[in-house]
């Protein structure tokens, strides 16, 4: 039996990958029917997850002060502030 | 001293021995050929009197305020070229500069050429380019593959250029899931390529950071100059992340460009490239969707029809059917022995009324009528025989036709 992984630490890329990975071998098939419900209920979390991560994002912003200093956020926050910035 | 050596006379000429035209001409462009400085001469000047031979050769004048130098422009080099010079157009020039003996004139033999103001930096760019390109910098199997869903990317333009804002807003829009790391730099003015490089650098040492955007807004080629700088190019091609140029509009391309891995025609674009679309992500996770709910559908129908085959095998192997075969068999037998029991019961029911009858026929009592008694022991009931069965004083019943009366033996 395939154990169900957590999708919530993944990253958008990884969770990404695994769908394409899962979708794949639901495809290849030579499951037993558990693995394949247990593989069908990943793939849909992944799925959920990706959709989430995007819904959910904002583009963040941070700036380089001065050559190879320290990382400073900024205020950017999207389309609005980065015109603000103009 | 002799004229057919074709030697001027060490001690000069004299109206004694004078020197031929072809000598002294000679001498004149040997002059200008071992001059250094004459075999790779920029000259910038106005074109006049501007005329192509039949064979395809092009002379002109190239001139100033106060000078003038007749120039050559041989057919294979001009073929090079998409436009000719021009009357009147300011030129800048390159070739060497040597006598045309026939005409006793010096001339400047022209190897490439650019208009004037953008034509020298065209120059220095071809060259550039040119060198660079020998050296490897920009070869294909140099160029690294983008990454596909980059966690951060670093940007190296101004923080305060339009080119920023579109980066940002064309990022925000396709995939707001990365981050982005700007490194502020100046973008123009000879400060700019020192910046640039230092930038990049300073992106490389962040190690969130998957691909780099170099990018400026549109500009004139003065403007975009520093991203023809050497050290630009160079600081790109080293870089630890693919990098991808943005620099100025469709039409410019600079050195960084061709050093990058990638070349936007414009910062927006660069942008696109960095980062996959969202919209097409989440058509993408939709139908991976779709194919999963559409595997496992077709899973459970095998499934299932994997189990009714089971189940019909089942019930062709059931014990059933023998159980339906017995208990139709119990049941015929059923029938046939309540129809053998009833046939049984009538026989003898048949039998019984014929021996009922002959009974009545061979009736004992009918006898009496014709006179005999049965008699009987009372207490025996057994039919006397004999008349060694009485004494006197037994009791005796006897039967009559009509009745039955009692007797005592005597």
């Amino acid at each position: 039996m395939e154990q169900i992984p957590t999708t919530e630490n993944l990253s958008f890329e990884e969770a990404f990958r695994e769908l394409e990975e899962t979708v794949r071998r639901l495809e290849t098939g030579d499951l037993t029917l558990e693995e394949s419900i247990v593989l069908f209920e990943k793939g849909q979390a992944l799925a959920r997850h990706c959709s989430a991560a995007l819904d959910q994002a904002e583009l963040r912003v941070s700036q380089l002060s001065g050559t190879g200093g320290e990382n400073r956020q900024v205020v950017f926050g999207g389309d609005e502030s980065a015109e603000r910035e103009e | 001293m002799n004229p057919n050596t074709e030697q001027l006379s060490l001690f000069g000429p004299s109206p004694q021995n004078p020197y031929t035209i072809s000598q002294i001409t000679r001498h004149i462009k040997e002059l200008f050929d071992t001059d250094f400085q004459l075999q790779d001469v920029w000259l910038e000047g106005e074109v006049s009197n501007f005329s192509r031979s039949a064979a395809g050769h092009a002379y002109f004048t190239l001139k100033d305020a106060a000078a003038s130098i007749h120039c050559v422009l041989w057919r294979s080099i001009a073929a090079r070229q998409p436009n000719l010079p021009r009357d009147g157009d300011t030129i800048i020039a390159h070739g060497h500069i040597t006598v045309y003996e026939a005409q006793g004139r010096y001339q400047f033999y022209v190897d490439s050429w650019q208009q004037a103001g953008v034509g020298l930096l065209y120059l220095e760019f071809e060259a550039l380019k040119a060198r660079l390109a020998e050296e490897g910098l920009f070869a294909p199997e140099r160029k690294r593959p983008l990454p596909p869903f980059p966690r951060c990317v670093g940007v190296v333009t101004s923080p305060t250029g339009a080119a920023l804002r579109d980066i940002l807003h064309v990022l925000g829009r396709r995939f707001p899931l990365t981050r982005v790391l700007l490194a502020p730099t100046l973008v123009q003015g000879a400060e700019a390529p020192p910046q640039i490089v230092a930038a990049l650098r300073a992106l490389q040492s962040q190690p969130e950071v998957d691909v780099i955007i170099v990018a400026r807004g549109g500009g004139s080629l003065e403007e975009l100059w520093a991203f023809n700088d050497e050290r630009v190019a160079r600081a790109i091609a080293a870089s630890r992340v693919p990098v991808i140029s943005g620099v100025g509009h469709e039409t410019d391309f600079t050195i960084a460009d061709f050093a990058a891995d990638v070349r936007a025609p414009t910062p927006s674009a660069a942008a696109e490239i960095a980062v996959p679309d969202q919209a097409e992500l989440r058509d993408a996770l939709q139908m991976r969707n779709r194919r999963l709910v559409q595997l496992i559908q077709s899973e459970i129908a095998r499934e299932r029809r994997a189990l009714e085959a089971q189940t019909q095998s089942l019930r062709r192997l059931s014990p059933r059917s023998r159980i339906d075969a017995l208990r139709q068999r119990v049941d015929e037998l059923t029938r046939a022995s309540a129809t053998y029991v009833a046939h049984r019961l009538t026989l003898c029911r048949e039998r019984l009324r014929a021996r009922t009858l002959q009974l009545q026929g061979m009736n004992s009592y009918a006898i009496l009528a014709r006179g005999y008694a049965i008699v009987r022991q009372r207490e025996s009931g057994l039919v006397v025989r004999s008349v060694a069965q009485v004494q006197t004083g037994a009791q005796l019943d006897v039967r009559v036709s009509d009745g039955e009366f009692p007797a005592v033996v005597e």
